[in-house]
């Protein structure tokens, strides 16, 4: 069991989620609510991860990342290390290849928010703070949780983006998928069998408090 | 200028909008108009969900819009109370907790007490922590009609707040609403379809199409004296025909009616010879039982032959051809049935010369 592998993908889960939260809730709400020209095209691009071979996905991000490119460049000038092949690099990657993970089920949560009552939140005289936290949020709550569940358990199995762009540096950016696949590889099928049983029950485990959770708000959800 | 609610706004695209209107503190002005007339735009506008392109919005002393001078007062710093039509009650929180929502103007200790009293006086008492779907529809509506109360606001909008309870709910709501209403001394604007309900519950009615007031005036005068063609059908009148003025008398003016000479009550403001459109409401036309010859000088007594008789709770509507012209009355049952009337019967009917409105010809 490699204990470093696991926290390793706990923490970039961690990470990705909580980058994506505020992301997936600015975005999510603009996508939701306001016409703008290209939005088709944004939200296509938004929507590319998921079709995209991670293979090819890896490729773009090594090449954007890598030390030739602006990115890669500007982040040795101010830290004094590379970007690819390190976790910062890796935490980047992730960030975009859950975008739709993250955004998707947010907007489609702030789409369910009828106009009329946000409209009346704004005639209550309610400051947009207020608003925010008090109305839109709650509703929308059960479709932002299961974005996070997504993007933790997303990130948690991520096999080909993370090897592309992090490579398998212990301690660094060996996530557990990857320390799963160079067991197998070593033909050290218990080790890799004890890890894949971890992923499965952590996964099935957030699995289900996403669903349970959706369920049970859902309950106390709307009916106007 | 500082008195009640001033409006005036102008654009021509997406939704074409030119209208001017004042509504006085304390007073209920209905808009009232067909789909995509305009009024919900405008009470949107008023409320700063939409910003028309140019205008003017002032309430009281307050300046909440100004194309020219670049000012446009974000809605929740325009101290409005608005009910929609769909109430739009926040689905996650309680009757007590929505209302409260609007009384942020208010201390935080205070605001649960307030928002107590506000449901007490639409009836709500004991109903304080249910949900809005916990709620039927005319209590949702109260809710939303405390809620926007509760704002203390300084202009009170009614988008359609009737068109989703149902119609005995409405009846007893229009009740509650006209009680309140001599408490209210703001500004109240109703946005509805229903001449019924504007008839009902407004001082004064705007009449809107495409984004244009036609006609603003009290219900009576609006029923009586529409300014044209266009007004009276959407006020719902039924005989609306065309004529040519024959000739100005001392006590009235005569009109031809397509062969027919009537007798109308004075209108000089058209010369001799000039085409009109004239309209008289339902009630201007009445049975003419020929043994009670009426000596009132402006009948017209006319034949006519009924068309079609439909049954209306405790009237009939009745169609009458008179030439190729089909004239509308409405005849209480029991006296339908005593004259045993039925489509085919030949009969005289009575068109009160004093009903008749003349406006200018149909463009």
């Amino acid at each position: 069991m490699d204990w470093s592998a696991l926290r390793l993908s706990l923490e970039l889960s961690f990470w990705t989620m909580l980058v994506l939260l505020p992301i997936g809730i600015w975005l999510g709400r603009r996508l939701a609510w306001t016409q703008f020209r290209g939005k088709s095209m944004a939200e296509a691009l938004l929507a590319l991860p998921l079709v995209l071979p991670p293979t090819v996905l890896g490729f773009y991000l090594l090449v954007a990342l890598g030390s030739n490119s602006p990115i890669g460049q500007a982040y040795e000038a101010l830290f004094d290390k590379q970007l690819s092949f390190s976790f910062a690099g890796l935490l980047i990657a992730s960030i975009v290849f859950n975008l739709p993970f993250a955004i998707q089920p947010m907007q489609r949560a702030f789409e369910a928010i009828p106009q009329e009552v946000r409209e009346a939140a704004r005639c209550c005289g309610m400051p947009w703070w207020r608003i925010l936290t008090r109305i839109e949020l709650p509703l929308a709550w059960p479709g932002i949780l299961s974005a996070m569940v997504l993007t933790f358990a997303h990130t948690l199995g991520e096999f080909g983006v993370v090897l592309m762009v992090g490579g398998s540096i212990p301690g660094e950016t060996r996530t557990i998928a990857i320390a799963i696949y160079d067991r197998v590889q070593a033909f050290d099928d218990s080790a890799a069998a004890s890890m894949s049983a971890v992923l499965l029950v952590i996964s099935l485990f957030a699995i289900s408090l996403s669903y349970m959770a959706t369920a049970r708000l859902g309950r106390g959800r709307h009916n106007v | 200028m500082s008195d009640g609610l001033h409006v005036r706004l102008e654009q021509n695209l997406p939704i074409p909008l030119e209208t001017t209107l004042h509504c006085a503190a304390g007073e209920v002005l209905a808009l009232v108009g067909p789909s995509g007339s305009g009024k919900s735009t405008l009470l949107r506008s008023i409320a700063g969900l939409y910003q028309a392109k140019t205008g003017r919005i002032q309430c009281g002393d307050k300046l909440w819009f100004d194309s020219a001078a670049g000012i446009n007062v974000a809605t929740a710093n325009r101290r409005i109370g608005m009910v929609f039509q769909h109430f739009a009650l926040f689905p996650h929180l309680t009757a007590l907790e929505n209302i409260a929502e609007a009384m942020l103007h208010h201390p935080k200790q205070e605001r649960y007490a307030r928002a107590k009293a506000w449901l007490q006086r639409v009836h709500l008492n004991g109903l304080e922590h249910r949900l809005p779907r916990q709620l039927s529809g005319g209590q949702q509506q109260r809710v939303a009609v405390a809620r926007a109360l509760a704002r203390e606001p300084e202009v009170l909008l009614l988008d359609e707040p009737f068109s989703a309870v149902d119609r005995s709910t409405r009846e007893s709501l229009y009740q509650e609403l006209s009680d309140l209403r001599d408490e209210l001394k703001m500004p109240v604007i109703l946005v509805t379809h229903d001449i019924d309900e504007a008839t009902l519950l407004a001082d004064r009615m705007s009449i809107l199409d495409e984004g244009k007031i036609l006609q603003t005036d009290t219900p009576d005068r609006l029923l009586q004296a529409p300014n044209s063609h266009k007004v009276a059908k959407l006020m719902g009148m039924r005989n609306i025909f065309s004529g040519q003025v024959l000739s100005q008398e001392s006590s009235h003016t005569l009109i031809n009616w397509e062969g027919t000479a009537l007798k109308v009550s004075t209108q000089s403001a058209f010369a001799v010879g000039s085409s009109v459109t004239w309209a008289m409401p339902t009630s201007g036309v009445l049975l003419m039982p020929t043994r009670n010859r009426n000596t009132d000088t402006l009948d017209n007594v006319i034949d006519v032959e009924i068309n079609k008789m439909w049954a209306l709770g405790e009237q009939y509507r009745i169609s009458v051809m008179h030439h190729a012209n089909g004239l509308t009355m409405n005849v209480p049952r029991h006296i339908a049935q005593r004259y045993k009337l039925a489509v085919g019967q030949r009969l005289q009917v009575r068109l009160r010369g004093e009903t008749i409105h003349l406006m200018p010809p149909q463009q």
